[in-house]
């Protein structure tokens, strides 16, 4: 008797289910596409770009929701923003912005000079939780003189500034609904946020009062897809149509074969390393720090660990930036060298070391093939899996308990890490510091760059670490989308310029 | 009865505080610091400290502990640290996907455990017995993540008739919610309806052998009637304890299906909360979980006695 009305109940399930099957087919392709679902594998915490690491909020309303005085193209390249144009006193310690006309918030609230005093002031309060609170640490005063102008003085001159107004944490919110953007975010952009079905996807909308160019896109909705297979189903599924990051590169393949999509393999500012603890004394010596550089087969470990996708790269700088110095020769595979260099640092009869690694793939694969490599000269390691919160207190933070670990740093122009004293590297040169210091002073261009050649140099030729790969971004999206962004100079999918081909 | 029912709400009410003390010794020795993971790799000391103190971190282990218990017995479970929003109402949402997956996967389990479990037993060591058991065996040896990607790669890449994964929410109506999780329940259905037609199976058989069975065929009952009036009933208990066991199993186990269907229930959550250090997330919803599942052994014992009338107390003293 039970299991009959058990039965009933669930075929009464499945037609309504049917009915709905029905209800969605019919209205499939009626009208023209204006709306784009895109997979995301990471859901954001909160939408609060200003409070907070998680590069899943950026992804989703760095330009889409929020502005800030700059923002940061799809070449990486510093454009305007709010801020329409600027200019620079002499000592390059004054930066005067004039602001745009008509630039509203999401909530109708106008904005004007006050809110950026607002802004970058909260950012750089001593109770901000702002995640890159050194970006707006070189402050020295903002001022507001007219609701069309800001004046920032800087403590010292920084040749980054203009850039690092364009990150999403320097973005500008309203003294209204600052405290409230975690949930609820009021920024400028051209989308405003429709819809957070937590666990499932945010749903953005274009705005109509919007100050610039309107989108093409009416409706953008970021779906939560952590699981590299459930991934590829979405795609093939139709449920997505665009993945800008691919959880797992051995799925690329089948996509290259398939007509309805595209795959795209661009650059990101991710420099896969293998980090070596200076603070233990076996890696206070250069000879084996250059052993262990010279007992690594990078190329390996981009086809092994990343299907190829992914460049080699002798220091810590993005193959893609105008900057870049090739500096993979400089410790090239050789485990001969390795084992030579080894002996006369005395280790002859090998050694033991713990590697500690994090979950993304890159690591997990890569620590597996590194271990080989470095068997064949003599060393064996012990692998340790980590999750993120561990390796951050036990690795990063802390008594920085580890020998050798994987890591990709995937913040922009980051090659300034090896000046900080008590970075978890432990690695210190007087010559690096220099160059960094001169940099900060430097505002000619061409200079600039051949200081930043020279400090690549500094790191490869100290083996600072071992260089592995550049990170690629591998995405996949439907053959008629144009307008994503192929490569990550920030972490952001900037959907104002999308649209769909006919 | 009164006080056979007291003893067992003594008994939920102590293992559940043993079940909280337990989840809040274990996070507390776990590596990780949810300031950390929120701020990520360039945060200065000044924020993570301005973080710790705004999250209530610097506060020693004992205090937090009866800070949380204290606010549960009020029905306040605090605060997720990384959504900034009361673990109440994460929960609750959450719950609005994982409680009617379980159910329906459970329906579907039983609606066709029974049957063919029973069908098995009637037909013992013929063909059709022989089917069933096959079926079943093959049930168990699939796993759910992996029979979820099969359902997905035929009825959604292949058919189009489902969407591969995610949730459509009920506010938005009853038929695409309901659909987003047919496939999800199936695949979740299928090694429970596996385990539970065996152990039907079994259990019939085993009433059929009983006396008064073979006294009720001895006195010229039909077949059907024996089945029926005698056997159905009494084979109910030991069915009934299992299905109060997969019952919790399914809440938990929709952890990995959720994952496959990327829906977002209970089990996306705790994994979420884990590897964000959310602290105050976890200890709620193992706590919630560990409430569930006393709770749905009590409603077996309850069940027992409904489909077993002779008196309980004295037996569970």
């Amino acid at each position: 008797m039970r299991s009959k009305r058990f039965g009933i109940a669930l075929a009464a399930a499945q037609m309504v289910a049917l009915a709905a099957t029905a209800g969605f087919a019919a209205t499939g392709g009626a009208f023209a596409k204006d709306s784009l679902t895109m997979g995301v594998g990471l859901e954001p915490p909160h939408l609060d770009p200003t409070a907070g690491a998680a590069a899943a909020i950026d992804e989703i309303v760095y330009a889409n929701l929020f502005e800030g005085l700059t923002r940061i193209d799809r070449n990486g390249a510093v454009q305007p923003g709010l801020a329409e144009s600027w200019t620079i006193s002499d000592d390059r310690l004054t930066y005067t912005f004039t602001l745009r006309d008509g630039v509203t918030f999401h909530d109708g609230a106008s904005f004007d000079s006050s809110d950026v005093k607002f802004s970058l002031d909260r950012a750089r309060a001593e109770t901000s939780t702002n995640a890159q609170k050194g970006l707006f640490e070189g402050i020295a005063s903002v001022e507001a003189p007219d609701p069309k102008t800001v004046i920032v003085t800087l403590k010292q001159p920084e040749g980054n500034f203009l850039w690092n107004m364009g990150w999403g944490d320097a973005v500008m919110v309203d003294p209204a609904s600052a405290e409230s953007n975690n949930t609820n975010p009021v920024g400028t952009g051209p989308f405003k946020l429709a819809r957070w079905t937590k666990g499932d996807s945010v749903m953005l909308t274009r705005r109509d009062d919007y100050w610039g160019k309107a989108p093409a896109l009416k409706s953008v909705t970021f779906k939560f897809i952590p699981d590299a297979s459930a991934q590829v189903a979405a795609l093939l599924a139709g449920d997505v149509d665009a993945m800008p990051n691919m959880g797992a590169p051995e799925t690329l393949a089948q996509f290259e074969a398939d007509p309805r999509f595209e795959v795209v393999v661009g650059t990101t500012e991710g420099e896969t390393l293998l980090v070596l603890n200076q603070r233990r004394d076996l890696f206070k010596d250069p000879k084996v720090r250059r052993a262990i550089a010279h007992a690594i087969d990078k190329q390996a470990i981009v086809d092994g660990a990343m299907f190829g996708f992914g460049t080699p790269i002798g220091s810590h700088f993005a193959p893609h930036n105008p900057a870049y110095l090739d500096l993979t020769g400089v410790a090239p595979y050789d485990p001969e060298k390795a084992k030579s260099l080894l002996a006369e640092a005395g280790h002859a009869d090998g050694l033991k070391l713990v590697m500690k690694l994090p979950p993304p793939s890159y690591a997990r694969r890569g620590g597996e093939i590194i271990a080989a490599q470095l068997r064949a000269v003599g060393i064996e390691t012990e692998l340790v899996n980590v999750e993120w919160g561990q390796w951050l207190s036990d690795v990063f933070k802390g008594d920085h308990d580890f020998d050798l670990t994987i890591v990709s740093h995937t913040e922009p122009l980051d090659i300034g890490i090896y000046a900080r004293p008590d970075y978890y590297f432990g690695y210190h040169s007087d010559a690096f510091n220099a160059v960094m210091d001169e940099i900060r002073d430097t505002a000619d261009e061409a200079k600039r760059t051949k200081l930043y050649q020279k400090a690549q140099t500094i790191l490869a030729e100290d083996t600072a670490n071992v260089f592995l790969f550049q990170l690629a971004k591998t995405g996949v999206r439907a053959a008629k989308l144009d307008g994503l962004w192929e490569n990550a100079p920030i972490q952001a999918n900037d959907v104002t310029g999308v649209h769909w081909r006919k | 009865m009164l006080s056979y029912l007291a003893h067992r709400a003594f008994n939920l009410a102590a293992a559940l505080l043993a079940a909280s003390l337990l989840v809040f010794v274990i996070l507390s020795v776990l590596p990780g610091d949810p300031a950390e993971i929120m701020l990520g790799v360039g945060a200065t000391p000044e924020s993570l400290a301005a973080l710790r103190a705004e999250l209530g971190l610097n506060e020693s282990a004992v205090i937090r502990y009866f800070d949380w218990i204290g606010g549960v017995l009020h029905g306040d479970f605090g605060q997720s640290m990384t959504y900034g929003v009361p673990v109440a109402e994460l929960v609750l949402e959450r719950l609005q996907v994982t409680v009617p997956l379980a159910i329906i996967a459970f329906l579907m389990a039983v609606a066709v455990a029974l049957p063919f479990g029973v069908f098995a037993a009637v037909n013992r060591n013929r063909p059709g017995d022989y089917l069933v058991m096959g079926f079943s065996q093959l049930g168990l040896a699939v796993p759910n993540f992996w029979f979820g990607i099969l359902l997905i790669l035929i009825f959604a890449v292949q058919l189009h008739w489902f969407q591969a994964g995610g949730f459509a929410p009920w506010a938005d109506g009853w038929g695409p919610a309901l659909k987003s999780l047919l496939l999800p329940a199936v695949a979740l259905a299928l090694s429970e309806a596996a385990i539970l037609s065996r152990v039907v199976r079994s259990a019939t058989l085993d009433v059929y052998r009983e006396d008064y069975v073979r006294t009720a065929r001895a006195k010229g009952l039909s077949k059907p009637a024996v089945l029926f009036r005698h056997v159905l009933r009494n084979m109910l208990l030991p069915v009934v304890t299992i299905m109060g066991l997969q019952f919790a199993f399914l809440i938990a186990g929709a952890v990995v299906v959720e994952n496959v269907f990327y829906l977002p229930g209970l089990g996306r959550l705790i994994l979420q909360a884990i590897f964000q250090r959310d602290l105050v997330v976890v200890q709620n919803i193992i706590l919630l979980l560990a409430g569930l599942v006393v709770l749905v052994n009590f409603i077996v014992d309850l069940a027992y006695a409904l489909i077993d009338p002779r008196p309980h107390g004295e037996a569970h003293r």
